[in-house]
């Protein structure tokens, strides 16, 4: 792969510990590659797997769910919903052949502002020399 | 005055939908009654040359099932929308793929590979496989249609405007779907007719029995229980899709014990019916730990061919990434 390719990776980070934690790694000028493409949910457990695939289909070359560690999140078990649905819905992804590097569930609270940086450029080492993932649009219309 | 004219037409289908057609039974003659048929290639002697000949836009409405593989379906579809004011794609099939939309997890070539020389029912030894054109002896030449890298939904070739879901459409469908076309009354280009816009639980006789909050400990596969059935077959861990499935067929399935497979598809706004699918069922999974979360879903042997059964070519990846594209 060409050493010019930088990966954009989407991150859903929940409102209450993972979104905090990204804004702490600012503020506390902790440095992360840019590659990486934030999207605040209010939980983990409102990231539907639909989200994640569209992600993939529109150009994200990784995705990244983060949310409270289990037992702290706002909802009570949100969280845990996501497990349950992230454990299933990896399998079905190594089935549309997406590389399981691309794809990673963290629990990442309010003053992990380290751990995102780790998680993160853990996420970019091994996704680059994958390469892009390309989804092209497949139809015959015209 | 003119009747409407109305042609059927099948693509990459099990034939199944034309048996649902016939299954309208003395409707039927309703049906020829108020409409003339003028293409319809397994019950009917019109040719292609016949279509060709109508002037555009001429047929009222194509029903096409099955999805596009040739490239003979391809030219076909092509040709009835050219003709055809309104085109529907019949059936689970020509909507998001259907069954034979699985194989979108192979390429072609390892399909052709398989079908011809590796199924352990196969013998080949003078490596035969078909091919586009051939000289025969006769100095003739003979062609087959391209077999396409991919299978693709109705609306990935042709603008369709009306869908009508199941596998196949039940007779009352049909007739729903018909009697909605003939009314005049149209409504909005995209919708599904003659289902329900709720999902399947709605419709379903054992709802009454479905507790507000749906948890299990445990799936079963449907070989390894008997179910009861006067309960809610999710309680009793069997992988039912009525909860994200359209409604609309009756419980067919559930009224004779077998739990849903979703082959009245999503309901409006859900975008990838499997990663709904998947959403719904992962959840109701009773544990918190990762381990036993694992090992319970672990009972899921084919997530795909459970979750994508009727619509995998028309999920947000289409199918299996890696395979070149057109």
């Amino acid at each position: 792969m060409s050493k010019d390719f930088e990966p954009r990776i989407v991150v859903f980070a929940c409102n209450w510990c993972s979104y905090a934690a990204l804004d702490l790694a600012g503020t506390s000028r902790m440095k992360y590659p840019p590659n990486f493409l934030v999207i605040r949910v209010m939980c983990s457990g409102r990231v539907d797997p639909q989200f994640i695939l569209e992600a993939f289909r529109r150009g994200a070359d990784g995705v990244l769910v983060a949310g409270c560690h289990p037992g702290d999140c706002h909802y009570i078990e949100g969280n845990i919903k996501a497990l349950r649905r992230m454990t299933l819905l990896k399998r079905v992804l190594e089935e549309f052949g997406i590389e399981k590097e691309r794809f990673r569930l963290e629990w990442i609270s309010a003053s992990e502002a380290e751990k995102f940086v780790r998680v993160a450029n853990e996420m970019l080492e091994k996704i680059k020399p994958l390469g892009p993932l390309k989804v092209e649009e497949v139809h015959m219309h015209g | 005055m003119d009747k409407p004219k109305i042609a059927f037409y099948w693509c990459a289908s099990c034939g199944g939908c034309e048996e649902a057609t016939v299954d309208l039974a003395e409707k039927i003659l309703d049906v020829v009654n108020l409409v003339d048929i003028v293409f319809w290639p397994v019950a009917m002697d019109y040719k292609v040359e016949d279509v060709e000949k109508l002037p555009d836009g001429s047929i009222t409405a194509s029903f096409i099932n099955g999805g596009v593989r040739l490239s003979e379906h391809e030219e076909m579809v092509k040709l009835l929308r050219r003709k055809s004011k309104l085109v529907i794609a019949y059936g689970a099939c020509s909507s998001w793929g259907g069954i034979p939309g699985l194989a979108n997890l192979y390429s072609r070539e390892e399909i052709l590979r398989y079908v011809y020389h590796e199924a352990p029912t196969v013998e080949n030894p003078q490596k035969i496989q078909p091919q586009l054109r051939i000289k025969a002896e006769e100095g003739i030449t003979l062609e087959l249609p391209e077999f396409l890298p991919r299978l693709l939904p109705l609306d990935l070739v042709v603008d369709v405007d009306y869908y009508v879901p199941g596998c196949p459409p039940t007779p009352e469908v049909t007739w729903k779907a018909i009697e909605t076309l003939l009314s005049g009354n149209l409504p909005a280009k995209g919708s599904v007719l003659g289902a329900l816009d709720k999902s399947l639980c709605y419709d379903c006789p054992l709802n009454e029995t479905k507790p507000e909050k749906v948890l299990i400990k445990e799936i079963k596969r449907p070989h390894e229980v008997i179910a009861d059935p006067t309960k809610c077959l999710l309680i009793q861990g069997l992988v039912c899709l009525g909860p994200v499935t359209r409604g609309g067929c009756g419980a067919l399935c559930i009224k004779a014990a077998m739990p849903c497979t979703g082959c009245f598809g999503p309901l409006d706004e859900v975008i990838d019916y499997g990663g709904k699918a998947i959403s719904y069922f992962a959840s109701i999974v009773d544990y918190s730990d990762e381990q036993e979360i694992e090992k319970t879903l672990g009972k899921i042997l084919d997530p795909m061919g459970i979750f994508y059964r009727y619509s995998l070519p028309a999920s947000r990846l289409r199918g299996k990434i890696t395979i070149a594209e057109r």
